[in-house]
């Protein structure tokens, strides 16, 4: 088990450091420069911006200083789009909200999503069933961009408590919460579904109902745990994504979360931080994705001997 | 399930006609309903899209034409079916001629997904081994990257190179600039979503074409001395082509939803150029006193995805009746 934990380890490493290298080369390699947009910037002037970022040495040099600087100093450097303000400052600041609005999302998803797939598994083929899977479709085709703007003008406009967007009071939470929790929703309900219905129809669950042991127990103790591995493997990635930001909602409700930096980030050529986010987002994918698979061991009794 | 052949003269029975697995599946897929449903709307929007809109573009209806006298007029009015947008265009035109470029990018993307999964699975699966376990390592290491960010990015890469070349030709070789300006702006972002969207798609094909490669017709046709391109195209692909059909179906609604997503944040198709994106986003920007600028082409953007994944779900039920409960 400490070797599958390791070989894990070791891979989100590696995956971790080639998302940085393939960043770092294709944002140098795009056509413009950070200070493309700045009006009256003189020749002399950006070659002097250009020496204090230190891009005008050659890239690999840019490179190795890049990762000498986050190992050493735990530094991601300065943000090139918004002056005097330190990528780490940025990230701190924003990643708070995205992580409260993601966390609270997730909560709702899951206590949606769940149980909404067992009980379609539980009728399979029946009334339920269909609904619940037609419910779960239209979570996945009615996406945030469609939901959140009907939202505002169905829920927020009327009910004056709300704002239609913006990010002051505590209550501003709900609706990008609720808007992103649907996706969620009814991704978990469909992998639900599936496992449920893969479990019940194998042979110790029926060795179980011939005891006698009364449906509710069924479900409880023997075909909830190995039911939920489906949904449990697409949680780690989706907690990583969903905890960082999600640029659409972010964008719709203005939310000042960590999306939007990475947006900003790549069109306005801000190097520093967009790599900055992208480490920082592998590095909690990585971290996530462990977890659930931490998660799966615990749960699958085989895992633990292969 | 076969099917016999009396024949006329003696009503002795000549022969015993087997169904294919293809009208197998048809009889199975036209029991269901909601899929058969999705079908017809996917046939409807595609029609209207890319024959419809085109014609009524040739009939001198246009998406561009602005009428600043006719701002948000009412759908169902003289101003056309769906009304006008918040310049005055007719709203019908807009939304045919997005849905053309987000259909467009999300087709030619999955056709683009389904050739290089094909061939780069097939070869993985087919010769296997330690190459072949290499090969999947790298499909492996690609996936676990996050989509999105990786598909931004290449798309910023590979977009000033499509522009030089929208340049070159309209410069050198004289072609339309409307027409290179209309099509080059989606080059970028069906090649970023296709780059990298091929992934599952080629897993699936491996998958296949490795079991299939262990069956003993494949086995005969080696020893028949058949060389390894016609093995592969000939005997496995066409025994493959049940998952790669029903994935392909799959895959068209998911790239509808990454072209709009991303327009929608602005790293996708931009104005003046449109697509379901960025109609929506322009039409969330007018939320606060019309509705139907938003409206209109979100309803159809839903719409078309509910219609290509309950097609993609009864097709699955339909050729693969083992995988049909999921």
């Amino acid at each position: 088990m400490l070797r599958t934990i390791l070989s894990r380890l070791l891979q989100t490493v590696v995956v971790v450091f080639l998302l940085v290298t393939f960043t770092f080369f294709a944002i140098h390699a795009m056509p413009g420069d950070p200070f493309a947009d700045a009006k009256a910037t003189s020749p002399e002037e950006k070659a002097a911006l250009e020496a204090y970022y230190g891009l005008d040495k050659p890239l690999p040099v840019q490179y190795f200083n890049w990762w000498k600087n986050v190992i050493t100093n735990n530094d991601f450097g300065d943000s090139i789009a918004m002056k005097g303000r330190k990528v780490s400052t940025l990230i701190s600041e924003s990643f708070p909200v995205s992580l409260k609005l993601g966390l609270l999302s997730l909560v709702m998803g899951i206590s949606l999503g769940i149980p909404l797939g067992i009980i379609a598994a539980l009728y399979h083929n029946q009334m339920l069933d269909y609904l619940a899977m037609i419910i779960a479709m239209a979570g996945i085709c009615v996406v945030a961009f469609v939901l959140g703007p009907i939202f505002q003008i169905n829920i927020a406009k009327p009910l004056t408590s709300l704002n239609v967007a913006g990010w002051d009071r505590p209550a501003d939470i709900i609706l990008p919460a609720i808007t992103l929790c649907f996706g969620v929703a009814a991704y978990l309900a469909r992998l639900t579904r599936g496992g449920m219905l893969d479990v019940l129809s194998q042979d110790y669950i029926r060795s179980a109902r011939a005891k006698g042991v009364p449906p509710l127990k069924i479900i409880t103790r023997h075909a909830l745990r190995p039911a939920l591995m489906p949904a449990v493997t697409f949680l780690g990635p989706a907690f990583a994504a969903i905890i960082t930001g999600s640029f659409v909602v972010e964008n719709i409700f203005l939310v000042p979360g960590m999306g939007q930096h990475f947006v900003l980030g790549v069109t306005s050529k801000d190097y520093n931080l967009v790599l900055g986010l992208v480490l920082f987002y592998g590095i909690l994918m990585g971290i996530a994705n462990l977890l659930s698979d931490l998660v799966l061991i615990f749960m699958d009794p085989k895992l633990r001997t292969s | 399930m076969n099917t016999s052949v009396q024949s006329p003269q003696n009503g002795v029975k000549v022969i015993e006609k087997g169904t294919s697995l293809w009208a197998d599946a048809f009889v199975r897929l036209k029991k269901n309903r909601l899929s058969m449903l999705g079908g017809i709307i996917v046939i409807a929007i595609l029609f209207a899209c890319f024959i419809l809109g085109p014609v009524l573009g040739w009939l001198g209806f246009s998406a561009t034409e602005q009428d600043l006298t006719n701002r948000f007029a009412n759908p169902l009015s003289d101003n056309g079916l769906f009304g006008t947008d918040q310049l005055g265009r007719d709203l019908l035109m807009r939304v045919l001629e997005g849905g053309q470029i987000s259909l467009l990018v999300a087709i030619m993307a999955t056709v683009m997904t389904v050739t290089i999964g094909i061939i780069y699975g097939g070869i993985a699966g087919y010769i296997g081994g330690r190459l072949g376990n290499v090969m999947m390592r790298i499909v492996d290491g690609l996936l676990a990257m996050p989509f999105l960010i990786i598909v931004i990015l290449f798309r910023e890469l590979i977009s000033g190179h499509v522009d030089e070349m929208a340049r070159f030709l309209i410069d050198s070789w004289g072609w339309s600039t409307d027409l290179v300006l209309r099509y080059s702006n989606l080059v970028p972002l069906t090649f970023a979503i296709a780059g990298f969207g091929w992934l599952t798609m080629g897993r699936i094909v491996r998958t296949a074409a490795a079991s299939l490669t262990k069956q003993e017709f494949v086995e005969a046709a080696r020893s028949l001395g058949l060389s390894h391109a016609r093995i592969l195209f000939r005997h496995i692909l066409p025994n493959m082509l049940g998952p790669v059909i029903i994935y392909a179906t799959l895959t068209i609604p998911s790239f509808i939803l990454y072209e709009a997503t991303l327009s929608f944040i602005g790293l996708g198709i931009e104005p003046p150029n449109s697509s379901w994106g960025t109609l929506i986003k322009e039409g969330a920007n007018y939320l606060e006193t019309e509705t139907t600028v938003l409206l209109i082409p979100a309803v159809l953007f839903s719409l078309t995805l509910f219609a290509f994944n309950f097609l993609g779900d009864g097709l699955r039920d339909a050729l693969d009746p083992k995988a049909s409960k999921d």
